[in-house]
Parts: structure tokens; C-alpha cells; sequence
């Protein structure tokens, strides 16, 4: 099936004793952006580490852009044709930004000529022209994660893997780099990403998986899932005291009530309705209605205590 | 193109590039310390030294130790490289984990690595041959063979052979302190006991214990180009580091997968 550019069936990975990924199964498709949610030591690096051959499959099958990824025979070809912008940076200090995309480029079949031209090119994408002399040392945190991603564009990549590429950035930074990963899927990219954003995940994602453990624990579209896992809606009411006796008419409206130190979420179908059953019953107490979000899905999933 | 044990030239050319671009930013600094050593240890050691030593052997000292000090510069050229410089990449800088990413794998990093240890052997031993050549030119014959037009691919071999075993150290210890092993019991009694300042066959069983250090081998071969005589034995001393230089390349990519591959 030439049009899925990765498959991966029972995938498993284990460090010693410990399974850190625990037999998963995805689907992903050539054009697509798919994104891998899940709190921290869920096992999402470990999974991307599988697809971009850093990491030996422990159990399963994984094939990527049609060559067996499980049985290492095929890292060279595979390997050719990924591209990696790894969680942790790890750009050479001792280069300028420009060397350092240079010398990657050297990797995939490019002279000298063309490996300068393919820098010079991937750094007017990012929009980091000016800085291509400057040591790396020298850049913020968000520009040293756009030079990640322009490396990892140095091979013309079909699919890039992206793991975690917008933690620890201010929101301009954010943006900045979400700008430039929609102006790869405009140019049909295929697209791995890794978050804990999930406002991330809703403004990028064509499709996501959940890992919580080692497994996937929810899969599908943004909004499916949001429909099927939570309601479009939810009213918050707030309160400093413990609420009355008359909020479990109001909770009776609700599918599901999550109850907070300093709020009660109600996941309602019609917002319109609660809104007005809170005014009534709870009348000194302030209400605000918003969206549903993947965050209201991962917290549901996941649970609310700290992942480690 | 693809060399034994699977190794893919170009990618391990690569990693040799980035090397070379890092050591041209301050290559002018670098390289002047490879004239000086030479020069200090060709005037301290042969020329002071050498005016009593030289009595008592009845020859020319100075021409006697320096080409196995041009060996043991090639020795230690390929050695710092594959010592504390690798064990940074390995251990340090996840240099190896963005070369890792591309197409690039284990067996193509070492080599490279290898390339450029190797490299850096040449540019020691060569800056010892060049102070060489000018002793020559200023009438104090060192060089006094023909041989010396293939002294710098041995140079090379012996680059290679204690890069591998640099590399090969390198990927069995667990913290860097332990280098100063390699250094003091190693290294330094090789410099001393290999025939570079008195021959090996003044101590006794002193032949056959040097025939087990590869630092021997590159000195009998250096000292036999630049001042003859050339024999079939010196095939020995080719054969033997080109046989450490064959396993090395086959164990060093293993054991470094084995620490980095996880
Ligand atoms: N090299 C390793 N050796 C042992 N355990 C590891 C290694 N790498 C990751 N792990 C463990 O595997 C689990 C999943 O880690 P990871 O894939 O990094 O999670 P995530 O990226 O989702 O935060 C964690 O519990 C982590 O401690
Ligand atoms: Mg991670």
C-alpha cells in the first residue's frame, strides 16, 4: 500500500525488563500530519526513535515508506528519505548555523555547491538568513529549534518526524514555527509530530493517537475525538466556598461533572440550556461557556495526577 | 562506495568534514605546535643529549632517534584525537546522534572518525618530517635513504593503528579520568621502550617483548626508510599493524552500537 507512509502492528520496545512501548497500532498516510499526544514517559520519543531508526524494534512490525523498519536491513534507505528534528538539541556548537546545515546536507548525496545553496535555502525558510555566520551558541531558544527543523529538511525528506519541536518556546516563537510546519503540509509533506500542546495538536493534526504507558489509549480526527470522548461543550462554574445543595440539579444536566478546588466543569451537549439552569440555581456564582478541546480529552484520558 | 564491513565512503567522508571545518577555523593555531615539538625534542634530545650518547654508541644520535620520534608524533596525533576529542562526541554532545539521523550508521561514524584521526596523525608526523627535510637542506643529513618517499603512507598506518586502539578504549571505559591509564601504561612506555632512543635488543629479551607493542613496528619501519637498510622483515612490522588495524574496524563499530544504540 504504497499510500501509507508508515505501519506499525503489535510495536513494541523494551529497555531491559521495563516495556516502554507496549504494543501499539497506527496507521499513517502520505500527506498526512499525525500527531502522538501523551504525558511525559508515555513512550512517544521511543516510538519516534523506532520510526527514524535511531532505536531497534524490540517486538512487532513497523514499516516505513514501504521498507521493514523491525529488522534493521533497511536503515540506510529509510533513513534517506526521514527527516529527524530531534526533542533534544543537539546542533554542533562548534559550527556556525549555516556550517552546521552544510556539513548534514554532505550526508545525502549534495556537493559542496549544492549542499551551501540547500542552506542557504532552508535557512530563508525558517527566516533565519540573517544569522547563517553567527555560532549557534549565539541564537535563542526559538531559532536554534527553527535551524533543527531546517536540518532536518537538509535530505528533501517524504516524511519528517518532529518530536516535541515547540516545548519551552515563548508563544511568538510558537507561532513562528507552527507557520512554518503548515507551509511544509501546503507542500504535501508528511508530517510526524510529538506534543503535550494540545492546542497544538488541533491547529496541526489531521489525525492523533494518545499514549499513556506505552499504549494508545484514543485515536482519531481532533474534533471525533472531542465528539466522542467529551462534549462539545463545557460551562465552568467557579466558587471560593463549596457549592449549594441546588448545583446537583444543574449537575444532573450534564454528561460528565469534574470537580476542581476552585471550579465544576460540566461537559454538556447544549451549553445554552446549563447556562441558563446555572443562572437560575446558581445565580451569585460566575459561569463561562467554552469550546471542548483535546486538553478536556487528555485530562479525561489521561487522568489529572503527574505522569513520573 | 562501499568498503568492507559495510561501510559507505562518502557518509563516512562527511563526518571527516566536519572535522576538517571545525579544525580550519583555528587551524593556524593548531598547526604551529606540530613544528615546535619536533624542534625542541631534535635539539634537546639529539643534539644535547646526543653530543654525550653518541660518543658512547659510536654514531650519529640525532639521526638515530628522529625518525622513530616522527613515528611516535604520528602516535600521538591520532591518539589525542581518539581519546578525550571522542570521548566528548560519544559521551557529551549527541554529535553522533544528529549524524545518526541521516542516512549515515555506526560503522560509517567510526570510520570517519578513523579518517580524521588519522588525518591528524599525518599532520603531526608530517610537520616532523618537514623540520626533518630542513636539517637536511641546512647540511645536517638526518634523511639518508630513498625510502623516505614512502615514509608518510606508513605514517598513515601507524595514524590508523592507534586511532583504532584510542577508539577501541574509548568505547570500553565509563569515565574520562581513566585516560590517564592509557597515557602512563601505555602510551608512555611505548615512547620509552620501543627503540626510539636505544635499540630494544640493549635490554634483555628486549626484541621480543617490543615485537607485542605496535609502536615498535612503526619505528623500525620509519628508521628503516629514512636511514635504510630495508628488509623482508620489515613486511613483518607492515603486516602486524595492518593485522590490529583489521580487527579494530571490525570490533570498534560493534562496541560503539553497543554503547550508543539503545
Ligand atoms: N535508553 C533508555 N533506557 C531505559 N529507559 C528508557 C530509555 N529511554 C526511555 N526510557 C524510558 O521509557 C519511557 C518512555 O520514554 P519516552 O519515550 O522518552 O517518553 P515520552 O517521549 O513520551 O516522554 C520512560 O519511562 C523512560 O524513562
Ligand atoms: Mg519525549
Amino acid at each position: 500500500m504504497p499510500d501509507l507512509a508508515v505501519i506499525a502492528k503489535g510495536l513494541r520496545k523494551k529497555f531491559g525488563d521495563f516495556v516502554a512501548v507496549d504494543g501499539i497500532d497506527f496507521e499513517i498516510a502520505r500527506g498526512e500530519c499525525f500527531g502522538f499526544l501523551g504525558p511525559n514517559g508515555a513512550g512517544k520519543t521511543t516510538t519516534m526513535r523506532m520510526i527514524y531508526r535511531a532505536s531497534p524494534v524490540s517486538g512487532g512490525e513497523l514499516t516505513v515508506l514501504g521498507e521493514d523498519a523491525a529488522s534493521g536491513k533497511k536503515d540506510h534507505a529509510i533513513k534517506r528519505v526521514v527527516g529527524v528534528v530531534p526533542q533534544e538539541n543537539n546542533l554542533d556548537t562548534e559550527l556556525s548555523v549555516r556550517e552546521n546545515l552544510e556539513i548534514i546536507c554532505r550526508f545525502y548525496d549534495l556537493n559542496r555547491a549544492q549542499s551551501r545553496k540547500r542552506a542557504d535555502e532552508l535557512l530563508d525558510f525558517v527566516n533565519l538568513g540573517e544569522r547563517a555566520n553567527d555560532k549557534v551558541d549565539t541564537l535563542s531558544g526559538g531559532m536554534k529549534r527553527r535551524v533543527l527543523v531546517a536540518r532536518g529538511l537538509c535530505g528533501d525528506p517524504q516524511l519528517l518526524v518532529l518530536d516535541e519541536p515547540t516545548t519551552g518556546l515563548d508563544p511568538q516563537a510558537r507561532h513562528n514555527l507552527w507557520d512554518r510546519l503548515h507551509a511544509l503540509k501546503r507542500k504535501s509533506a508528511t508530517l510526524i509530530l510529538t506534543t503535550h500542546y494540545m492546542d497544538e495538536a488541533e491547529q496541526l493534526c489531521d489525525r492523533l493517537v494518545i499514549m499513556d504507558k506505552g499504549k494508545i489509549v484514543a485515536a482519531g480526527k481532533p474534533r471525533e475525538l472531542i465528539a466522542k470522548e467529551v462534549t462539545p461543550h463545557v460551562v465552568e462554574v467557579w466558587h471560593n466556598e463549596p457549592l449549594p445543595e441546588s448545583s446537583k440539579e444543574l449537575f444532573a444536566l450534564a454528561k460528565r461533572v469534574e470537580q476542581l478546588s476552585d471550579r465544576a466543569m460540566l461537559y454538556v451537549d447544549n451549553a445554552e440550556e446549563a447556562v441558563a439552569a446555572a443562572a437560575r440555581l446558581l445565580p451569585n456564582h460566575e459561569t463561562r461557556v467554552r469550546r471542548a478541546t483535546l486538553e478536556d480529552v487528555f485530562l479525561k484520558i489521561t487522568g489529572r495526577k503527574l505522569a513520573e | 562506495m562501499l568498503l568492507p564491513g559495510n561501510i559507505n565512503l562518502r557518509l563516512a567522508t562527511a563526518v571527516w568534514r566536519r572535522n576538517f571545518t571545525v579544525y580550519r577555523h583555528t587551524w593556524l593555531l593548531n598547526i604551529l605546535p606540530n613544528f615546535f615539538e619536533p624542534v625542541l625534542f631534535l635539539l634537546g634530545m639529539g643534539v644535547g643529549l646526543g653530543f654525550y650518547v653518541g660518543r658512547g654508541m659510536g654514531g650519529d644520535y640525532l639521526a638515530f632517534i628522529a625518525p622513530g620520534l616522527m613515528a611516535s608524533a604520528a602516535m600521538n596525533g591520532a591518539s589525542f584525537e581518539a581519546s578525550w576529542n571522542m570521548y566528548i562526541k560519544m559521551n557529551f554532545s549527541r554529535l553522533y546522534d544528529a549524524f545518526l539521523a541521516t542516512p549515515a550508521r555506526m560503522q560509517d561514524i567510526a570510520f570517519g572518525e578513523l579518517m580524521w584521526a588519522t588525518t591528524r596523525a599525518l599532520i603531526y608526523g608530517g610537520g616532523f618530517l618537514i623540520v626533518l627535510i630542513g636539517f637536511n637542506v641546512a647540511g645536517r643529513p638526518i634523511i639518508t635513504s630513498w625510502g623516505v618517499l614512502i615514509v608518510v603512507p606508513v605514517l598513515a598506518l601507524i595514524g590508523a593503528t592507534f586511532a583504532l586502539m584510542g577508539q577501541w578504549y574509548t568505547t570500553v571505559i565509563n569515565t574520562i579520568d581513566l585516560y590517564s591509564y592509557y597515557w602512563t601504561l601505555f602510551l608512555t612506555p611505548m615512547f620509552l621502550f620501543s627503540g626510539i632512543f636505544f635499540p630494544v635488543d640493549d635490554i634483555p629479551h628486549g626484541r621480543l617483548i617490543a615485537w607485542f607493542t605496535p609502536l615498535f613496528h612503526g619505528v623500525e619501519l620509519t628508521r628503516a626508510l629514512c636511514a635504510g637498510p630495508l628488509a623482508w622483515v620489515h613486511l613483518g612490522n607492515l603486516a602486524y599493524m595492518l593485522a590490529v588495524c583489521a580487527l579494530l574496524m571490525w570490533r570498534v563499530p560493534i562496541r560503539m552500537s553497543r554503547k550508543m544504540v539503545k
